[in-house]
């Protein structure tokens, strides 16, 4: 038997295929792969009184997956002393199906909700859990949220300090929780666009190309070429547009006034853009199985070029006043850092993984041809601070606007969408990965089918579920008062996460 | 002798009527910096307006300490303002040495203030009272500093006596220590009245606040006063600048209105340096203070050899 099966993105396979090892055959896979790969997904499905779990694992050589499993019963050793990268994800199997790791440090439920199987009707008390504490007579705690100043989602955040300095934070999410998994389960109906797409709104296009793609998939359709480019464009788009507001974000942070307030507008220029293009300014309901919604002219091509060329121009500005400004460097430079070791061991993703030197990209290791060579953003000899993490946002608005501009210029000829059938078969007892580069990072959507072709699992997992660890690993020896610009510096999403 | 007085009753209400005009301006220059329009002017007085006619909330926690702390801080500011020499003339309740009390009346209104944010159990208040006190350490020891160089160079102890020295004629001798205390002395009006780039007065996150974290649980009536405490606090400490580095020879109508600009142009400093700069790590803080600090001590420096030579 094979220790991996290998799969290509978005491509259904039998469950059968996937090789089912005997836990310590698996355990020891995992010891052995982790460390050098990243987890894509570590999920169980449940089948009677017995759960099989499912590891995915980025393989960047050969542009896929590989996927192993084995089976557990109500508690099975914990991988997380060894893997930290798997920490969360035991968590969750915890707060899903009660499966115990036995031996997990910090074991508690990552959300509040009843068990997804039906098992335990019991849903913890939102913020009851047990924190991390320590002792002493100069220590104090600081418990920030979960309601927070601004307009800012639910989290609750748990730091302990030495005066100003911050030994430990523990992050407790899930007040967001909202069952989104759960209610596409027996899908794909009318509303499970709708669901898979709002899992985070500011990743409302990655999140539903993850999703049709998986339509896609089954029903084995060819996206023509011009709906490619425009989907493309409008993942840029959406990437462009939260790098500004966060490098606006961050510079209002540290009360440097015109680069946020011209980020803030600058923003909303590349919001329209999206809108004009797509007819919503977060992308909402722009993509479609087969294709894209709306097909664009030529000449309101040009008129997007144009605008893009302009907001280029006037963030370029705005983003040089920030980094010319010593008293802005200053307070970004050693500020939060995440070593590389570090991210490495808690299996960062996407942006915050690459500003910690790692080379993780979808869009480089999933190997999509449609991408081009020149992304400069994996260059290494990051620094992993906040610097860093300011620094990549302006290398990858760079690039994506380069590819913007580069397919605005030269859209494919063609139709915009491939005609597809109304009602969907999925294939029976399959399942399929579809991962998209969201522009926080690696995006997973993972669905399992059952007998009759429907969702039995649909598993989300927003690349904030990989790096809400690495924030607490970033505030460690820091000043509680930097705090904001750290987390500012990540942008994680709650409701992402909370699912 | 009887304008002076008029000029100097002047000086005292006009300070009353109008410092809620100067976080006015700051946020008007901060608004231009950025493209925006910014609200009027006047917005102060609009909020101080809406506030006193709100009651006060008070967290179950907090006791009779958080309930005095508003109004020191207002008695402690007016009291300081009446012991500013206005227009020339020195304040009717001046002695020698009322430096001091000047000086501390300003540090009692904190005390209070700090008392009060304590007092309400916050972990947010009590980061912030903990800040405020290690920088008004640092404020306080820059501004005895200055104060003991402009003794040195007055030889007098009354605040009517150190603020009213300089003579029109008196630039080309003290031109160069006037520049380094009004350096000194900006950078404690700075840290007083909580301006970037060791505060920052617009923040909404609580962990990297100062004096706005110790006022998080004051509302109402309550919040308004404090609020025109501080706008009167940066009044009377832009005034000790604009007194100190002013020719105290002028018409006392004329010296009041430069003084006035003086006062208003500072706000527009103020905005200005809010606008093109980041505020420091808090690490960078005690630095940039002590750093004053050592401008005061340069100017005494100085001081000495030209006594040295006059003598």
């Amino acid at each position: 038997m094979n220790e991996f099966l290998f799969c290509t993105n978005h491509t259904f396979f039998a469950r059968q295929a996937v090789p089912l090892h005997d836990f310590p055959v698996f355990r020891s896979l995992l010891l052995r792969e982790v460390p050098n790969h990243e987890v894509a997904a570590f999920f169980a499905v449940p089948e009677q009184d017995e759960f099989f779990l499912y590891a995915a694992l980025l393989n960047p050589e050969k542009h896929g997956l590989d996927v192993c499993s084995t089976k557990v019963g109500k508690s099975y050793p914990a991988l997380t002393p060894e893997l930290p990268a798997l920490s969360w994800f035991e968590r969750e199997l915890f707060e899903q199906y009660r499966i115990e790791p036995i031996g997990h440090p910090r074991l508690k439920p990552l959300r509040f909700q009843s068990a997804l199987n039906g098992t335990d009707n019991q849903r913890p008390e939102a913020g009851a859990a047990q924190y991390f504490t320590m002792q002493g007579t100069s220590v104090h705690e600081v418990a920030v949220g979960p309601v927070h100043a601004g307009v800012i989602e639910l989290g609750h955040f748990r730091f302990q300090c030495m005066g100003e300095d911050v030994y430990s934070l523990e992050i407790e999410l899930g007040y967001q929780h909202r069952g989104i998994e759960k209610m596409l389960e027996h899908g794909p109906d009318k509303k499970s666009a709708f669901l898979a797409e709002t899992a985070a709104g500011d990743s409302s296009i990655a999140a539903s190309l993850c999703y049709h793609r998986i339509l896609e998939a089954a029903q084995d359709i060819r996206i023509p070429a011009r709906a490619q480019a425009l989907r493309q464009a409008a993942l840029e788009l959406e990437r462009i547009a939260n790098h500004i507001g966060d490098s606006g974000a961050l510079s209002g942070d540290v009360a440097f006034l015109p680069t946020a307030s011209y980020c803030g507008r600058i923003r909303g220029d590349f919001l329209n853009i999206t809108a004009e293009l797509s007819g919503n300014r977060f992308g909402r309901n722009y993509i479609a199985t087969g294709g894209v919604r709306y097909d664009v002219s030529d000449d309101t091509a040009g008129k997007l070029l144009a605008k893009v060329n302009a907001g280029e121009k006037e963030l370029m500005n705005a983003l040089d006043l920030m980094f010319d400004e010593p008293s802005v460097l200053d307070r970004f430079e050693n500020t939060g850092t995440v070593s590389e070791e570090t991210a490495r061991q808690i299996g960062m993703t996407g942006m915050a993984a690459r500003a910690s030197g790692l080379k993780r990209d979808l869009r480089i290791s999933l190997g999509s041809p449609e991408f081009p060579e020149h992304l400069r953003q994996c260059a290494s000899g990051r620094t992993g601070d906040v610097l860093a993490r300011a620094a990549i946002r302006r290398d990858e608005l760079e690039d994506s606007l380069a590819i913007v501009k580069k397919i605005l210029s030269a859209l494919p000829e063609g139709k915009c969408s491939e005609n597809h059938a109304d009602s969907v078969v999925l294939p029976a007892d399959s399942m399929i990965f579809s991962l998209e580069e969201a522009w926080r990072g690696m995006l997973v959507h993972a669905a399992v089918t059952d007998s009759n072709g429907k969702f039995l699992r649909y598993k989300i997992i927003d690349p904030s579920f990989h790096n809400w660890g690495g924030l607490e690993m970033a505030l460690r020896d820091q000043q509680i008062s930097d705090f904001p610009i750290c987390n500012k510096s990540f942008n994680l999403s709650y409701c992402g996460h909370d699912l | 002798m009887n304008l002076q007085i008029i000029m100097w009753g002047i000086g005292v209400i006009e300070a009353l009527v109008l410092s809620p005009v100067l976080p006015g301006i700051i946020n008007k220059v901060k608004a231009f910096f950025a493209g925006r329009k910014g609200p009027s002017v006047f917005q102060l007085y609009y909020d101080i307006i809406k506030l006193m006619k709100k009651r006060a909330v008070r967290s179950t926690t907090a006791g009779a300490l958080f309930t005095i702390a508003p109004m020191t801080a207002l008695i402690t500011s007016v009291l300081m303002l009446i012991l500013l020499p206005f227009a020339g003339k020195a304040s009717p309740l001046g002695f020698a040495g009322d430096i001091l009390l000047f000086l501390y009346l300003g540090g009692l209104g904190r005390v209070l203030t700090v008392c009060g944010a304590m007092d309400t159990g916050s972990s947010f208040e009590g980061m912030g009272a903990s800040r405020e006190c290690q920088f008004a350490i640092l404020t306080e020891g820059t501004f005895m500093a200055v104060a003991g160089a402009l003794m040195l160079m007055t030889r007098s102890f009354s605040l009517g006596g150190m603020l009213n020295f300089i003579t029109t004629s008196d630039y080309n001798r003290y031109g160069i220590i006037l520049v380094l205390l009004a350096v000194a002395m900006f950078v404690v009006v700075l840290t007083e009245c909580c301006r970037l780039p060791v505060d920052d007065p617009d923040t909404h996150l609580e962990l990297t606040m100062i004096h706005e974290a110790m006022i998080l649980d004051n509302s109402g009536d309550e919040l308004g006063i404090i609020h025109y405490a501080a706008s009167l606090k940066m009044w009377i400490l832009l005034s000790v600048e604009a007194m100190m580095i002013l020719p105290a020879d002028m018409n006392p109508v004329i010296l009041l209105l430069t003084e006035t600009l003086t006062v208003l142009f500072g706000s527009i400093l103020i905005g200005t340096i809010e606008s093109v700069t980041a505020r420091y790590r808090f690490l960078k803080v005690p630095q940039f203070l002590v750093g004053s600090t050592a401008l005061a001590f340069i100017a005494m420096f100085l001081l000495s050899l030209l006594q040295i030579q006059g003598a």
